[in-house]
């Protein structure tokens, strides 16, 4: 039995190894069931491997029922059944498989039999072929070599053709005009003749190339000579003769000496501009032509025939004349210089030139040759904005030179070291500082004709002192002619500062120069053209009280007042105004000192002061006089009793009003002591000591007749000393006050000279209360006029041969009746 | 360096006329001529004692009127001549005559109080009138510069009479004239015979202008039309440039000419405040010019630019620098500025004369219409200045 196990577990054994290839055939895992399941040891197991059939059995028959025993049994032989056929169809189909395979395997061992005998059959074939080939090539090596050969040869041959055709091809090109293509054939061969010039026939060809080559260089420069031919032909030909070696500073003298002579046409036809129109330079053509912009004669016809001068009719205005040089002379110039610069210098710098160093000597050529044109062109545009003298529009000229400015800023770009836009700024400078100075004249000239305007309008409706009417028709008129002054002379300055702020808009290419940002603004505009303005008015001013001075009354007084009246407001605001107006205009920053607001001011108001003083002098003057000549033309001693006051009186008081009322209308009243309640009803308190004199006189001094002295020196000590021609306040009680005391001075110094007898003292005391009545009410301190008026009837009565006074109630009768 | 203080003398009279006594070179003596309508005039002669600073005065009556004008003799002390006004017939004449001082006016007056002199005063010995019933008024008497005494011009309303004193003076005849003829009624108000020219010429003023005449031929030889803006009131010769004539007036002006040119003036000053009555060149030093004015001032002026020394005196340089001017050497090169030296105020009322002393450069006399007499001297300063 032993045996039977052991066969038997070796045959199960067997059996597994087999069932397990076959699994692993069929890509049956066995892991999977192992995996799952481990694989158990029982016996009972039916589907594991250590199934014992007996022990399942004994098993089952101790376990279960009959009935359980009977399902299972029925249960097991479905199971067995099913296996069965499972194993039959497998095993068929496994047959089928191999039968299937093993046919296949026997197709293929036929095909490839067949294709054996293909391939042996091609090897054979190619065998051929290859030695058939090497057979061909051995004989086919001689040609090729001789082939190359000739086509060298052959190339060889055509380069020479070329050689010996090339004097022909040249004179071709030389008829034709091709000098381009001319020259680089040239310069193809050239280098070939050069090598091989000592083999005869190649020397003759080298030499006719360089004859034909010569006359083409003549052709050129011949062509360069005439000039005729425009820029870019011009560029050609230099081009042409740079590469046919030419000396290039000998062509940069031509070209430039070429451009240089239809530069200098260009010149002449500006220049022809301006000398026709120089000596009738008051024709006020240009007006004309500012509207419409008429194409400036063309330049090619201006070049053409400069002899004949375009008619000079019509004078072109500045900005057409900067057009023209702009556009003729500037913009050939720098086309000139790109060219020329292209030429000499960029293209040069690249060639083979460059190492002759004939960039530098060409650059330096043209800075020569440039600064010599500009030199003139400048001194012709100088010429010309000399003659702008006409201040009427500004922006012509500004946008003229704006244009003469910005052109050159072109050149600039084209040379950057070069002088010439510098000195254009100058000019420029130049021309607005002239400008500005033209504007100061003018506004000099406007302000005397503005004056003498006043005048006449003074001297019109007779505004002057010549009574009360007159005086009275002139209110109104006086206030209205200083507002009117002042204010287009105001208008006047604005209008130019208008004008000249041209200059220095941003618009304008040289606005941003440092000369017009600062020194214009601060020196030129508000130095040289407001403050100067200014202190015009203020001379001219001074002037009217000199120059008048000996002549008394050149100047009418009314225009003193005003003149001062108007000196006073510029000293209080107007001053101040203006400049702060041109700072604020200008952005003025002051780099370098100017005049400050306060020196003006006192400038102004020294004027002003002088302008009253002098008018309370000549006024103060007109009505001494008539009280002198009253006082001298009479024979006081001899006169008769008075009964009237003396119509000159009332005269002086009624110039006196007037001039009253016309200083009223410029100035204010101003302060005045306060009156006594009685003040045209006082009595004279020296008279009355004078009258009084007589009774005491011969007791009390017997010899010296010094009371009526030491009454007056008495006031005298207490009183201020009176200054008769002093300076006077800006107002009305003062100018009055100073005109009345030169008045009663005179009369006083008048007076003294005199002898008088008993009337005549009389007559002066009823004219002294007259003024008296009249007076006290202009002057600031009415003591004032009564001091003085006491001192003409004291020294009247000092000047008496018979000192017998008149009644107080008489006089007042008289003086009131009068 | 104190300046000395003005010294004042007060008359009781108002007054007009003031002279140096120019005969007299040695002693200070003004003479003053006094205007009363209703007492005797008088004619006071004031002597300054300069080391005492004290005023003497003696007074002469004046009796024929009221004077406007005096001139002393310049070769007898004792000669004088006035214009004075007189009545008569309730009318008014202008005389002019020539006076002798009594011999002993000044016996035993010299400290006497001014009551006795003024209670005994001697009266003038009238040597004779210098007026021609042809001629109405006579505004002044000019003596011939440093002659012999014996040429006076009176000038007449509009005539100018040149008359030769005889017989020591006690006859007059006229010599010559000369008339101004225009529109108008013309008067002279003030002359000045000239000193240069061998006193040919003479200088008038009327109204605003001022005419120079040749006494030889009594002809107009120049003429300066509107020389002030008003009445020329003074007129007076640069005592050392021959042709610079100083004049004054009612425009508070002063003004300097140079005759060969009377276009414009050469100077014009403008220091017063009211008419100016009087100019004098110091008879010396030319630089120092006075001036009178009825604004009670009376002004002394250094005008050196134009006067005959106008880089100052070219004597010794080197000494000016050890004074107290700081740039010497400068002031010798460059003409010296004119300017006010001083301004007097001392006057009360109107200054109608100054005048300096004949005897003494370096003083003059003021006198002022309420009859005050005041004394100054040039500053001391100024005055060394001139000298060193």
């Amino acid at each position: 039995m032993d045996m039977e196990v052991e066969t038997a577990e070796a045959g199960a054994s067997r059996k597994r190894r087999v069932h397990g290839m076959l699994k692993m055939y069929y890509g049956m895992n066995e892991e999977g069931k192992t995996a799952d399941q481990p694989e158990s040891m029982d016996p009972c197991d039916i589907n594991g491997p250590h199934f014992d059939p007996d022990v399942y059995l004994n098993k089952l028959r101790r376990e279960c029922s009959l009935s359980e025993l009977m399902d299972q049994e029925s249960c097991m032989v479905k199971q067995i059944r099913s296996l069965d056929s499972d194993m039959q169809t497998l095993v068929y189909e496994n047959y089928n498989k191999f039968i299937s395979a093993t046919d296949t395997i026997r197709k293929m061992k036929n095909d490839f039999k067949k294709m054996e005998d293909e391939m042996d059959c091609l090897s054979t074939n190619m065998a051929a072929i290859t030695e058939f080939s090497a057979s061909i090539s051995g004989t086919l090596q001689d040609q090729h070599t001789q082939i190359t050969k000739l086509s060298g040869v052959h190339t060889l041959l055509r380069k020479l053709q070329f050689l010996f055709e090339l004097p022909a091809r040249l004179n071709k090109c030389v008829e034709l005009q091709a000098y381009g293509q001319a020259v680089s054939s040239h310069r193809r061969a050239r280098c070939v003749l050069q090598q091989y010039s000592h083999l005869p026939s190649f020397k003759g060809i080298q030499d006719d190339c360089h004859l034909i080559m010569e006359k083409l260089a003549q052709e050129l420069r011949q062509r360069f000579r005439d000039g005729g031919s425009s820029a870019k032909d011009l560029s050609e030909c230099v081009e042409l003769l740079l590469q046919l070696d030419e000396p290039a500073e000998e062509l940069c003298d031509k070209f430039l000496n070429h451009a240089g002579a239809r530069l200098h046409l260009d010149l002449t036809g500006l220049e022809a501009e301006i000398r026709p129109s120089a000596p009738p330079s008051s024709s006020s053509s240009s007006s004309s032509s500012s509207s419409s912009r008429p194409p400036p004669p063309s330049p090619s016809a201006a070049d053409a025939s400069p002899k004949s001068p375009p008619p000079s009719a019509a004078k072109t205005d500045i900005l057409e004349f900067m057009d023209r040089g702009c556009n003729e002379f500037v913009s050939s110039l720098c086309l000139v210089v790109t060219s020329y610069q292209e030429l000499f210098v960029t293209h040069a710098q690249t060639g083979e030139l460059a190492s002759k160093n004939i960039p530098q000597m060409a650059s330096g050529k043209l800075q020569g040759f440039v600064d010599d044109l500009a030199a003139r062109y400048f001194s012709i545009v100088e010429r010309r904005i000399q003659e702008e003298r006409g201040v009427g529009d500004n922006s012509l000229l500004v946008r003229a030179l704006d244009r003469f400015h910005r052109r050159l800023q072109a050149v600039s770009k084209l040379l950057p070291g070069s002088q010439v836009p510098a000195r254009g700024t100058e000019i420029v400078i130049r021309a607005a500082t002239e400008r500005v100075r033209q504007y100061l004249q003018a506004l000099q000239s406007f302000y005397l004709d503005t004056l003498t305007d006043v005048r006449q309008a003074l001297a019109a409706p007779r505004l002057s002192v010549a009574g009360g009417a007159g005086g009275l028709t002139a209110s109104g008129g006086l206030p209205d002619l200083l507002s009117s002054l002042s204010a287009s002379i105001l208008n006047q300055i604005k209008s130019v500062l208008a004008s000249v702020h041209l200059f220095t808009a941003k618009d304008i290419t040289f606005s941003n120069k440092p000369y017009f940002k600062g020194e214009f603004c601060s020196q030129a505009v508000r130095e040289n053209l407001v403050v100067s303005f200014v202190r015009f008015i203020c001379q001219s001013s001074r002037q009217f009280c000199e120059s008048s001075g000996d002549k008394g009354g050149s100047t009418p007084p009314a225009l003193l007042l005003l003149l001062s009246r108007l000196c006073l407001d510029y000293e209080t605001s107007t001053i101040s105004y203006i400049l702060t107006l041109t700072d604020e205009q200008f952005l003025v920053q002051h780099h370098s000192p100017v005049t400050p607001v306060t020196v003006l001011c006192a400038e102004a108001r020294e004027a002003a002061q002088k302008l009253l003083n002098h008018y309370v002098k000549v006024q103060g003057l007109i009505i001494s006089q008539m009280l002198r000549k009253s006082v001298e033309t009479r024979d006081w001693v001899n006169t008769i009793e008075p009964r009237n006051v003396r119509a000159v009186m009332k005269r002086v008081v009624e110039d006196t009003t007037s001039i009253d009322v016309q200083v009223g209308l410029l100035y204010e009243e101003g302060v005045r002591k306060a009156h006594s309640s009685d003040s045209s009803k006082r009595t004279f308190s020296v008279y009355s000591s004078s009258r009084q004199q007589p009774r005491y006189a011969a007791s009390y001094t017997p010899s010296a007749p010094m009371d009526t002295n030491l009454l007056s020196n008495i006031h005298k000590l207490f009183s201020e000393r009176i200054d008769i021609f002093s300076s006077v306040e800006f107002n009305k009680v003062s100018v009055m006050t100073g005109i009345i005391k030169i008045s009663l001075k005179t009369f006083l110094e008048c007076v003294r000279l005199r002898t008088f007898g008993r009337y005549g003292l009389q007559q002066i005391q009823v004219d002294c209360h007259y003024l008296q009545m009249y007076l006290w009410r202009f002057v600031s301190d009415e003591n004032l006029a009564h001091f003085l008026l006491d001192e003409i009837v004291g020294s009247t009565a000092h000047r008496c041969l018979d000192p017998a006074p008149m009644e107080q109630s008489v006089i007042e009768v008289i003086c009131e009746r009068g | 360096m104190e300046d000395d203080a003005p010294v004042i003398y007060g008359l009781e009279f108002q007054a007009r006329a003031l002279t140096a006594q120019t005969a007299e070179t040695d002693a200070i003596r003004f003479l003053v001529g006094t205007q009363s309508l209703k007492f005797d005039n008088q004619i006071h002669i004031i002597d300054f004692d300069d080391e005492n600073n004290i005023i003497n005065k003696n007074v002469l009556l004046h009796q024929a009127g009221e004077i406007w004008n005096i001139g002393a003799s310049p070769a007898d002390k004792a000669v004088l001549t006035t214009c004075y006004n007189k009545t008569c017939d309730s009318r008014v004449v202008s005389c002019a005559t020539v006076w002798r001082m009594p011999c002993d006016w000044d016996t035993g007056s010299s400290h006497e109080s001014p009551d006795d002199s003024a209670h005994n005063p001697q009266t003038l010995e009238l040597l004779c009138h210098l007026n021609d019933s042809a001629h109405g008024n006579a505004a002044c008497v000019l003596w011939e510069p440093m002659g012999d005494g014996k040429r006076v011009i009176s000038l007449v309303d509009n005539h100018a009479l040149l008359w030769d004193l005889q017989e020591s003076s006690t006859q007059a005849t006229v010599s010559s004239t000369a008339t101004l003829e225009g529109k108008g009624q013309l008067r002279f108000t003030v002359g000045k015979w000239s000193p240069h020219h061998n006193c040919s010429q003479l200088a008038t003023a009327n109204d605003m202008a001022i005419r120079g005449w040749d006494l030889r031929t009594m002809s107009q030889i120049y003429c300066i039309e509107n020389a002030h803006g008003q009445l020329v009131r003074d007129l007076d010769f640069n005592p050392n440039r021959q042709y610079y004539l100083a004049s004054c007036g009612d425009d508070c002006k002063v003004r300097f000419w140079d005759v060969r040119n009377v276009q414009e003036p050469v100077k014009s000053l403008e220091e017063h405040s009211h008419w100016v009555w009087s100019v004098r060149y110091n008879h010396s030093h030319d630089q120092l010019v006075l001036t009178a004015s009825s604004d009670s001032r009376l002004i002394l002026s250094n005008m050196v630019s134009i006067s005959s020394e106008p880089f100052g005196q070219l004597v010794d340089d080197e000494e000016l620098s050890d004074g107290e001017d700081a740039q010497p050497s400068d002031k010798i090169k460059e003409p010296l500025t004119d300017s006010v030296v001083s301004t007097y105020e001392e006057h009360e009322d109107s200054v109608y004369a100054a005048e300096w002393s004949s005897a003494d450069p370096w003083l003059f006399a003021s006198l002022s219409y309420d009859g005050r007499l005041v004394i100054n001297r040039v500053p001391r300063a100024l005055k060394y200045r001139i000298l060193l």
